[in-house]
């Protein structure tokens, strides 16, 4: 191991963290996991100096566990981020995300014209990607695309 | 299996081929009384009279029987019935739906919970199938072919839904474009993406009697003021998109120009004698076709 750095988050004992998500986007991460019904510790920081992305935002979990479908969820705005499960202060496990080949029910079409923003319907989009890089959600409705920096997460 | 009609791409080059072959037969013989015995649902909850009569027109000559309504102010949606309890409803009482909405993804969302086929009669300004499909079925009609026909697109280009349509079902068969538009009404990137990958050449241009010499088939669409965000460049350009006979002097003899109609003001009614303006024939074959689409979709054609 390399010398010691000095913590800018607080280390926990037992949960996850989700590291290298992009300084803009840790709210919707947040949006995304639900976060804000949390009932237990949530530490979570941003425009922390690094060296792959620039910036970067972390956020700890104690006493959660993702399971892939959710850390997948993330790819959709944070498609570098890499997700650790913490036991014992120990990284036990380290997953990066994958883009999904379909996300359901948590975006919201981008088109105000499209009946998914008009009836109570379950959303449900196409991902296109170039590579690994996510460049639109196709509307499995309206077939029209959201770009990824028009992306807002519905609950 | 049911089998629904919401998007050109739903249907396979073999299907539309069909489609073709279909026309053709109720074109040669209309009396064809195969529908007898079902009822098919026409909803328009946003009016549309042209599209709803030439698909009750065909369902009537296929011996079908039609209920419906053609705008929804004496409906239960003016009660505030969600549109999934009035398709759910409605699916029960009959053996398709045809269906016309001003929300985008609609027809996609009755599809899927209708027990019964469903055609999209036009959601909003995503797709509008059958239209797709008569424009195909009067290029083959009047070039013989479908296949290495050179299609110049005129208009908007960007909003229009039946240019996007009409380029993604012809992208089967070794099309040639050319896309002759405003600056403003531009075809989307996504679509010329699309023919790229497919290795399908194409032109731009924004003078329409560029390449109107080489075209096959010239197909006209509005430019509607309201598209502009800048009236001075709608003024601008305006009368710049306005076929006029003219023009048609030294075009291919085989050349047909073709329109989706309503037409406003694009084409000059000078255009109408001349034996090259097909758009009211146009009209003739969308019963066909629509009677081809639904008894494909019934089964109940062989």
């Amino acid at each position: 191991m390399d010398t010691k750095k000095q913590m800018n988050v607080r280390a926990i004992e037992n949960g996850t963290v989700i590291d290298h998500i992009p300084a803009d986007c840790l709210f919707k991460i947040i949006n995304i996991l639900d976060l804000e019904k949390e009932t237990g510790q949530v530490t979570f920081g941003t425009n922390f100096e690094s060296k792959r992305m620039g910036k970067k935002a972390i956020i700890k979990i104690a006493d959660r566990y993702c399971a892939d479908e959710e850390v997948n969820r993330i790819s959709i705005v944070a498609p570098m981020a890499c997700v650790n499960t913490i036991r014992n202060y120990q990284v036990v496990e380290k997953r990066t995300v994958k883009a999904p080949e379909e996300v359901e029910g948590f975006v919201k079409c981008g088109n105000p014209r499209c009946i998914t923003n008009h009836e109570r319907i379950r959303t449900r989009f196409e991902v296109q990607r170039q590579g690994n890089a996510i460049t639109g959600l196709r509307c499995h409705f309206c077939e029209k695309v959201t770009t990824p920096e028009n992306i807002v997460i519905v609950k | 299996m049911k089998k629904s009609l919401v998007s050109i791409t739903d249907f396979t080059k073999e299907e539309m081929l069909r489609i073709m072959d279909f026309a053709a037969e109720f074109e040669a013989d209309p009396c064809q009384r195969i529908l007898l015995g079902k009822v098919i649902a026409t909803l328009f909850f946003e009016p549309s009279t042209r599209t709803r009569l030439s698909f009750e027109s065909a369902i009537n000559r296929l011996g079908g029987r039609v209920i419906g309504f053609s705008d929804t102010n004496n409906t239960s949606v003016t009660k505030g019935e969600t549109f999934h309890d009035t398709i759910t409803t409605i699916a029960n009482y009959s053996d398709m739906i045809v269906m016309r909405h001003s929300l985008e993804g609609a027809a996609r969302y009755a599809s899927e919970i209708a027990k019964v086929p469903v055609v999209n009669a036009g959601d909003g300004a995503n797709q509008h199938p059958s239209q797709t499909l008569l424009d195909m079925y009067s290029i083959k009609k009047t070039q013989g072919t479908l296949d290495g026909i050179n299609i110049m697109m005129v208009g908007d280009l960007k909003y229009g839904r039946t240019v996007h349509s009409l380029l993604q079902a012809m992208s089967h068969f070794k099309t040639t474009f050319t896309f002759v538009a405003p600056p403003e009404l531009r075809m989307p990137d996504e679509y010329k993406q699309q023919l790229y990958d497919l290795g399908i050449p194409y032109t731009e241009t924004t003078d329409i009697g560029e390449h109107i010499n080489e075209a096959d088939i010239v197909y006209m669409t509005r430019v509607q003021r309201e598209r502009f965000l800048d009236l001075m460049e709608y003024e601008k350009v305006k009368n710049a998109y306005i076929l006029k006979n003219a023009m048609l002097a030294d075009t291919k003899p085989n050349m047909r120009i073709l329109h989706p109609l309503p037409r406003v003001n694009e084409i000059d009614t000078d255009v109408d004698d001349n034996p090259k303006a097909y758009y009211f024939n146009q009209t003739e074959n969308g019963v066909y076709v629509r009677m081809a689409i639904i008894s494909y979709l019934l089964g109940v054609k062989k």
